[in-house]
Formats: structure tokens, C-alpha cells, sequence
């Protein structure tokens, strides 16, 4: 040992491993234009392939004359129902155990839906040829509001179910009706809320949006009649469960698809989902024999994959007079549209949504969710959330404040009597959850001071009374929220997709001069999976993250995992990645060992290196145990240095945050300015600052636009009105506040490194957060619940009807 | 389809000629004929901004712009900007502040802030949000983006400062 002799603190920080601000290695490619998009991606003699769609929500589709399409220059064919027919592809199974049109076969039951699909030499050309398919349409008696859709003389919109008393999930009451799913203990709740001092009831409405990551979707297909495989570059969220389920379809054996997802420009859920454009892109290369690009363009997007929400949630909570919640009832409407094409582990139909007790210790609670048919596009994907957790955080969130209203009581307090104790976890919810970890009271109480609180509220009186004086016409809202996520599906024995379980998985070699190439299951959308799950690995094995590869998303080099949504990829994968860390170490403790001529138990593992107990000057580095391992011939061990782990999480993870909102709302015009935003996210051990605050700013800016603006509305006739980025809003740098982010750090105890996920809970803790701040501004003068999103003209009229404008 | 023309472009210093359809919108001539693939389509609307380029001197939505119209221009593109060995202030100032996640939009945004420095090399962080709202990004919020511009400001006139 010498002044040379770097420090423990030296070793570590040389690793930028657990806890490093490590700045992204993704970056030098896509600062300088180089990434990788499926659209960037060139084939020799490729084709185009585009949809012709439905102009109408519902009708039959009497004939279709493609005769003038397939005679202009160019055009190679012309695919209808009819062509997939014989190939049983007209059809292909959902996510949520129903089927879905691939082509329209008889009828159509939303505006956009696939009815043609055109391939030719070029997009052009491709789009010429779709303006020269002649299609006949009987217009059929449109449904687009879910309610309607039940009466007993809606249109039958499925008529391939007629007959079907039962589906995928149960009973059917209704020909529009898909399922009812219910947990809880409905009885109890009913009596809970009966016998309560105080009982507050509302409908929250969580209206339709769409991920619309800046990226659209779409797909390059290539089959090689010559070797008989087939390869599939496209948009996917989860590229080995894509694969599984081309081979299904098309009976091309598993061993013969090879399955690529490039670089993804955004997905927050619109990437999860099987849609006809890669079925029919497969089909396109598999008939002409060339690769077949579909790049979908934004009113496609918008029009025809994947939304998200679309839940009308009837609650009643109840209380004691001084605020001690005592129960929680829920029925949900769940708008699905046309097909039931959510994206959520097969055995829940309504996700996760049954973490609608939040944050909070209700004793009893029953939760009902009606899925039901219209004529609006599928999805019901999971937009920057765990299936359906922002859906149930905003209704509990609203609920809390409602209930704060019924019993004039402040709504932090409200919150603060009644979050679960510390000392109550691993916690068990009245719904079936047991919740792993969390400090509430912690969390709050730094979140209130932060922002002054009490300051806020006295400001906030007496903005009132300038208001009611005359002195000002702005008012202003404090929105609370404290939210309580579960991510990280999941465990195998009740979590699965199309019978895949939920686990995940990373394969690691180590290289002989110390290097080593990683490969996951999952796939970055942007999160920066490259960079962080090299910082777990470098901490469990103590080479450098520089000096360790990341590859995901090509499914004949990745080992099988069921890909990135949910926030699963750092409590799924990451805990495969502390793993897989673990077995090298183990082999390398053995390695180290015979060179240091010692038993194996009298070494011991300090940052990089085995070293010999009570000897610290005695030790081997991983890169000179990496390098014997290749280069030794030792008795008993097998040579190299690599290992698999394929994990299956014991149970979810379950990060929560507090966040506060202060609002500046303009009573006259319906404007609105954030003013400050605070938001403290316990997400347990933290992997890479930088990249977190990243997440939280991406997240609440999602959730800005959800809540102040972005929805995918329908007229009565089933125009989607919100098909362009001229309707569909997307904030701007201008409209988007400044962020403060914080952390509390509550580690879950069954991750192998603590750490629970944190990409989706600013979309889920946000979105309550800037809807309660509307609502706040407006409580004095007696609001109790205005349906999101909140832009100028809805805040305006909720001052109107208030009878603010004098 | 028209009759196609012949189309000059000076592509990041290098000139091209090519024969394009009338209707041929820029952005596929220099994505798929250049295989310039840097800007991005997103909208094909204007709205969004992931395909902005420069031309002749000014920040351009190269999707709602056809090749014809661009006859003779002077077009520079992310790929113009810096090279692998010498990444330009901006390009390195995003990285170093988290400026990007996906990267759909990067290209277009750190070639409309490259223009935006040239137009104001001194911004507040109110003409930059301004600046840049031609620009959409899903993923970062701005909030490090505008950071990252705010640092390279800083950087190239501290800079300038030094050499004179």
C-alpha cells in the first residue's frame, strides 16, 4: 500500500455503478443522428404496405373493388379478409383473451379500422393506390358512449360473440358486455358505508388519451424463402412475446422468427400490443417474397392503436365525522371499444386497479368493473403506468378530496390520518395486495414543509377574499396527492400474458480481459436500460459499467423475457441483472481462491476484488479472476465466466410519491399557470439520479397533458376528433412548468437491490395532482368534481356555471 | 404523379443533383434518397418538429416542405452539425444535462437550437422555451433540454469571451 493505492471511495466511484449520476451511453448516437428507428431501416428490393380504413364507426362492408388499385403502376397486391381468410389470419387473438378484425371481415366498428392493405414499390405509390380502392359501406347505428351501449336495444356491435353467454373473463349480461370482474367483499363494504357518520359519493370520469410517443408504430417484415426464416424489425415493447405470438399464427416454428426491436422512439404503452400491420406486413413478405416496410402515420396512431383510459369510476367512501376512513366502494363502466384489446396479465381484465385503496388504511372495499363494447378504436394499454394504476390513484385521489369537502376538513390531514402506518408494512389491502414497503408519513410531512403548507393555505384565503372583493380575478389551487403504485408484474404464479409468465431475465459473459457483454429481456424505449443496468451489474461485479455492454430487443441473441412496460424492467429484469451478478461472483470466489491458494470460504468480496480474510494486501481483481478464467486450467471448474438468471419477483414492488401542485387559474379566459410543482418520489434504492429526475419531468409532463388538455373524443356518429396534433394536445416547451424533485429512499425488501421502479409514477401521482389543484381553486365557491381534461374552456365553464362571471 | 424534376441541394456542404416527383416531400429525399435518417418524421403535419433541418439560414419542417421548393438551397441536418470525433458544444451540452431519452426528437431539437443560438446567442430561459415550442418532445419535459441549451450558451460565449 502506497499513496498510489487507490481508496475504497476511489475503487467505487471508478465503477460508476449503484448511485452514479452516470451520464448516458446512448447519447453520442442520438445527438448526432445516428440511432437506429425502424423507419431508418433499408432493405435491398423492400416494399410499402399502408392501410385503406373505415371512414365510418360502423358499417357493413357490402364489396370491396380493388381491380383499379392493383392495375396502377407499382402496385404489387391488394390484401383483404378475403385473401387471409384461407390462412385463418383475418383474425388474430388479443391480449385480453378476445379477438380482433385483422382485415374487415363483413363489417367495420370503428372510424380508422384496417379494411385493405395496399403494397406497392413505394409510400406514394402505396398511397395513391389506397385513394383507388373502391369500397360499398352500409352505414350501420353507431354507440360511442358506454352506458348506451348496454340498454337492451343498443346495436349489436359483435356479432361473431352472438350467442356467446360467456367470455375470456366470465359471464356476459349484455351483447355489448364483455365482462364483469369483481374482488372485495362487496357485503361489508355496503354495510361499512351504511352504517358510516359521513358518506361521500361521486362519478370520476377518466377520460380517453392515447401514449402517442413522437415515434409511431410500425414494422419492417422479411422472410427468407431460401432459409425459410423470418425476420421482424418493428416498434415492440415486448419483442419475445411478439415472437411467440407470430409463430402461433403463422405456424412458422419459434426457431425460424427472429424478432428485433431497434431503437424506439417512445412507447408508454401504444408499443405493447399485436396490431394488424405486422400481421399483414408478415403476410405482405411471406406472398411477395420481399420485405415489407408499414410505417404507421400520426392519424393512424391516433386513430387506430392502442388509447388509454376511458373509465367512468362510481365511488362512495365513508368516514367518521373526524375523518377515519372506513370503507370503499367502486364500479367501474370501462369503455374498451371495439375489441377488448387492453394490455394486462390474463388473469386481471381491470390490470391492477384494485390498488384503488391508494395510500390509505381502509379497512373493507369492493371493487366492480363492467368492460363493455363500442364503436371506438381498442387498446386500453397502460400509458406511462402499471395496468390501470392511474386510473385507480386518480379515483382515489379525487375520492380523498371529495371526502375532504363532505366533511369540511383539510385534505392533507384528511390524508395524513389515514395512510398506512410504517410500522404496518409488509400491509395487506382490503383488495388482496400486500403492499412490500413504505414511509408515508414521512414522505408527506417533507413534501408539506417544502412547499410551506400552511403559507399556502393562508395565501390561498386570501386570495379568496380579494376575489370576492373584487380585487383580483385569478384564483388559486393547491393540488395534493399522495399515490401509491404497484409495478414490476410479476410474479409467474398469477402473472402472465398469453400464457407467458411474468418473469424476467439477463445473460451475462464475462470477457477475458475483463469486459463483458450483458444481454435482457426487456427493451428500452428511452429510459436509458444501456446505461443503468450496466450500474447494477458493475456494482455486483465490480467491473467498470464502461466496460460493460448492454443488448436487448433482437430475440435470437437475448435470452426470452417479457419486455418493458408496467415499470417492470428495473424490479423484473434489474433484480435478473443483481442475479446473474451474483452466480459470477459466486464462480469467481472460487476462481479467486485456487489463485490464492486458499479455501474458497477465506475469501471475502471488497468492492472489485476477492481478498483474503485478515490479509487485505492478498487479493484478486475481477478483471485478474476474468482473465484466469479463460486461461487456467483449474481442477474442478468448468473454463469462461458467464451465467443466466431468469427471475421471478416474489411479489410487486411499491413505490409512492407526494406531490403538490400550486395553481394560478384565470376565472375570466380559463387559463391556467403552474406556478410551482414539487414532487417527492420514493421509487427505494435508486440506480441513477440524473436518470430519475429525467423520468419524473417526462412523467409529469405526460401527465400535464392528460390533465389539462390531451383526450381522444368521439362525436355521436364516432368521428374521432383528435387525430392530428392540431387537436390532440402535446405540450410545448412554453406551456410545461419547472419541476422540483425530491426523494425519500424506502428500499423494497424482497428486490435483490432494494429498488422498486420509478418511469410511470410521476404519469400516475401527476395527473391527480394537477386535477386536484383545478378543483382546489374552485372549493371555496362549492366544486365538487369536473371531468378532466381541464383545458381553458372547461375551467372557464366550470367558472360559469359556478356563477363566477358575475 | 408529375413529371419529375431536377432538384440541386447543397446537403452539409455537399452538393447533390437528383430527379424527384413534384409532390416528393424533402424529408424523404433526404432520408431515403440521402439516407440522411437524423430528421425524423413524427406528424407530417408541422406540428411536431423531429424532422426540422436548416435551410438557407433558417430552422425548416422539412415534412411539410417538397423537395422542388428546395431547389438550390443550402441544407444543413444533425449530421452536419458535429462529428463522432468532434460533437458540437450542443451535442455534447445535451449528453452532459440529460437533454434526450428516446431520441426521436434530439436531432431536430439540437439542429432548431442551433439555429436559435445563432439567431440569440445570449437567450433567457423564456426565449428558449419560446425558441424551441416549434419542438415536441414526450420524454424529458424540456425541463433538461432547456438546461442543455442554456449551457452551451454559456459555454460558446464564454468562449468567444476568452478568444477576444
Amino acid at each position: 500500500m502506497n499513496d498510489l493505492t487507490p481508496t475504497p471511495e476511489e475503487r467505487t466511484a471508478k465503477l460508476k455503478g449503484l448511485g452514479a449520476s452516470r451520464k448516458r451511453v446512448e447519447d453520442a448516437r442520438f445527438t448526432q443522428g445516428k440511432g437506429n428507428y425502424v423507419d431508418d431501416i433499408k432493405m435491398p428490393g423492400m416494399l410499402h404496405g399502408d392501410f385503406v380504413r373505415s371512414p365510418y364507426a360502423h358499417a357493413r362492408v357490402k364489396s370491396i373493388n380493388a381491380d383499379a388499385a392493383r392495375a396502377l403502376p407499382g402496385v404489387i397486391a391488394v390484401l383483404t379478409a378475403a385473401d387471409l381468410a384461407p390462412l385463418n389470419l383475418h383474425w388474430m387473438p388479443t391480449l385480453a383473451g378476445d379477438k380482433q378484425m385483422v382485415l374487415a371481415d363483413g363489417k367495420v366498428l370503428f372510424q380508422g379500422q384496417e379494411v385493405a392493405f395496399v403494397v406497392a414499390t413505394d409510400r406514394y405509390v402505396c398511397a395513391d393506390a389506397i385513394e383507388l380502392v373502391e369500397v360499398d359501406y352500409e352505414e350501420l347505428p353507431v354507440v360511442t358512449d358506454p352506458f348506451k351501449a348496454l340498454e337492451p336495444g343498443a346495436p349489436v356491435l359483435r356479432e361473431d360473440l352472438a350467442g356467446q353467454t360467456s367470455g375470456a373473463h366470465g359471464a356476459r349480461r349484455h351483447h355489448n358486455h364483455i365482462f364483469l370482474w369483481e374482488t372485495g367483499d362487496e357485503a361489508a363494504t355496503n354495510q361499512a358505508i351504511g352504517d358510516a357518520e359521513v358518506v361521500a359519493e361521486e362519478m370520476i370520469y377518466y377520460h380517453r388519451v392515447h401514449p402517442c410517443p413522437l415515434e409511431t408504430c410500425g414494422c419492417v417484415a422479411s422472410m427468407d424463402k431460401v432459409n425459410g426464416k423470418l425476420s421482424l424489425f418493428g416498434t415492440f415493447q415486448a419483442p419475445h412475446v411478439v415472437r411467440t405470438v407470430a409463430s402461433l399464427l403463422s405456424g412458422i416454428e419459434e426457431h425460424n422468427i427472429r424478432v428485433v426491436s431497434p431503437d424506439i422512439g417512445g412507447g408508454f404503452g401504444n408499443k405493447v400490443g399485436v396490431y394488424p400491420g405486422y400481421v399483414c406486413s408478415i403476410v405482405a413478405s411471406i406472398v411477395t417474397g420481399k420485405p415489407v416496410k408499414w410505417i404507421e402515420d400520426r392519424m393512424d396512431n391516433l386513430m387506430a392503436t392502442a388509447f388509454a383510459r376511458d373509465y367512468w369510476m362510481k365511488g362512495r367512501i365513508s368516514a367518521t365525522k373526524d375523518g377515519k376512513i372506513t370503507g370503499l366502494h367502486c364500479h367501474v363502466t370501462a369503455d374498451h371499444g371495439a375489441f377488448d384489446a387492453c394490455a394486462d396479465p390474463t388473469k386481471f381484465p381491470a390490470g391492477f386497479f384494485h390498488i384503488c385503496t391508494g395510500s390509505y388504511d381502509i379497512p373493507v372495499a369492493y371493487v366492480g368493473v363492467d368492460g363493455v363494447y363500442t364503436n371506438k378504436a381498442p387498446g386500453g394499454v397502460a400509458y406511462r403506468c402499471s395496468f390501470r394504476v392511474t386510473e385507480a390513484a386518480y379515483f382515489v385521489e379525487r375520492m380523498i378530496e371529495v371526502l375532504a369537502i363532505e366533511l369540511g376538513m383539510d385534505a392533507a390531514e384528511l390524508r395524513s390520518r389515514n395512510f398506512i402506518r410504517k410500522d404496518q408494512f409488509p400491509y395487506h389491502s382490503a383488495l388482496g395486495w400486500e403492499y412490500d414497503s413504505g414511509d408515508y408519513h414521512t414522505a408527506w410531512d417533507k413534501a408539506l414543509k417544502a412547499v410551506d403548507y400552511a403559507g399556502l393555505r393562508k395565501e390561498q384565503a386570501e386570495r379568496v377574499g380579494a376575489f370576492k372583493r373584487g380585487e383580483t380575478r385569478k384564483l388559486l389551487g393547491i393540488g395534493l396527492t399522495h399515490f401509491t403504485e404497484i409495478v414490476g408484474a410479476g410474479p409467474v404464479k398469477n402473472c402472465d400474458i398469453l400464457g407467458m409468465g411474468m418473469f424476467d431475465s439477463c445473460e451475462i459473459r464475462i470477457h477475458p480481459t475483463g469486459s463483458a457483454i450483458a444481454r435482457l429481456g426487456t427493451i428500452s424505449q428511452g429510459q436509458g436500460h444501456a446505461t443503468t443496468f450496466a450500474q447494477i451489474l458493475a456494482t455486483e461485479i465490480g467491473l467498470s459499467a464502461d466496460s460493460i455492454t448492454i443488448e436487448e430487443g433482437d430475440t435470437d441473441t437475448a435470452p426470452y423475457g417479457l419486455g418493458t412496460y408496467g415499470s417492470r424492467s428495473t424490479p423484473v429484469a434489474g433484480a435478473a441483472a443483481a442475479l446473474v451478478g451474483r452466480k459470477i461472483r459466486a464462480k469467481a470466489q472460487m476462481i479467486a481462491a485456487w489463485l490464492l491458494e486458499v479455501h474458497d470460504g477465506d475469501v471475502e468480496w471488497d468492492i472489485d476484488r476477492f481478498v483474503v480474510k485478515g490479509a487485505p494486501e492478498r487479493f484478486k481483481t475481477m478483471k485478474e479472476i476474468a482473465y484466469a478464467a479463460y486461461h487456467n486450467a483449474i481442477p474442478g471448474i468448468e473454463p469462461g465466466l458467464e451465467a443466466v438468471s431468469y427471475y421471478d419477483p416474489p411479489n410487486m414492488t411499491y413505490p409512492f410519491g407526494a406531490y403538490i401542485c400550486v395553481m394560478e387559474i384565470d376565472v375570466d379566459t380559463g387559463t391556467h399557470e403552474v406556478r410551482q410543482f414539487y414532487a417527492l418520489d420514493d421509487c427505494g434504492t435508486r440506480i441513477n439520479p440524473m436518470i430519475i429526475e429525467g423520468q419524473v419531468h417526462g412523467g409529469l409532463t405526460e401527465a400535464l397533458a392528460i390533465a389539462m388538455g390531451q383526450e381522444i373524443a368521439y362525436d355521436e356518429i364516432g368521428n374521432c376528433k383528435n387525430s392530428t396534433l392540431m387537436d390532440f394536445f402535446l405540450p410545448t416547451a412554453v406551456e410545461t412548468p419547472h419541476y422540483t424533485t425530491d426523494h425519500t429512499e424506502t428500499p423494497s425488501p424482497h428486490h435483490p437491490i432494494g429498488a422498486k421502479g420509478v418511469g410511470e409514477s410521476p404519469n400516475v401521482g401527476g395527473v391527480p395532482a394537477f386535477s386536484n389543484a383545478v378543483h382546489d381553486a374552485f372549493r371555496a365557491f362549492g366544486l365538487r368534481q369536473a371531468h378532466m381534461p381541464h383545458d381553458h374552456w372547461r375551467i372557464w365553464k366550470i367558472a360559469n356555471q359556478l356563477g363566477l362571471h358575475g | 404523379m408529375g413529371k419529375k424534376m431536377q432538384i440541386a441541394l447543397t446537403v452539409n456542404g455537399e452538393a447533390h443533383e437528383l430527379l424527384a416527383e413534384p409532390r416528393e416531400l424533402l424529408i424523404y429525399v433526404l432520408r431515403e434518397r440521402l439516407n440522411l435518417t437524423g430528421p425524423h418524421a413524427g406528424c407530417e403535419t408541422s406540428h411536431c418538429g423531429a424532422c426540422t433541418i436548416e435551410m438557407n439560414g433558417k430552422s425548416v419542417k422539412s415534412c411539410t416542405v417538397f423537395a422542388a421548393q428546395a431547389n438550390g438551397a443550402t441544407i444543413t441536418t444533425i449530421e452536419g452539425l458535429g462529428s463522432p470525433d468532434n460533437l458540437s458544444v450542443l451535442q455534447q451540452s445535451f449528453r452532459e444535462h440529460h437533454g434526450l431519452q428516446c431520441g426521436y426528437c434530439t436531432p431536430g431539437m439540437i439542429t432548431r437550437a442551433h439555429r436559435l443560438l445563432q439567431e440569440n446567442p445570449d437567450p433567457t430561459e423564456e426565449e428558449v422555451r419560446f425558441g424551441i415550442s416549434g419542438n415536441l418532445c414526450r420524454c424529458t419535459g424540456y425541463q433538461n433540454i432547456v438546461k442543455s441549451i442554456l449551457a452551451a450558451a454559456a459555454t460558446i460565449n464564454g468562449a468567444k469571451e476568452a478568444a477576444e
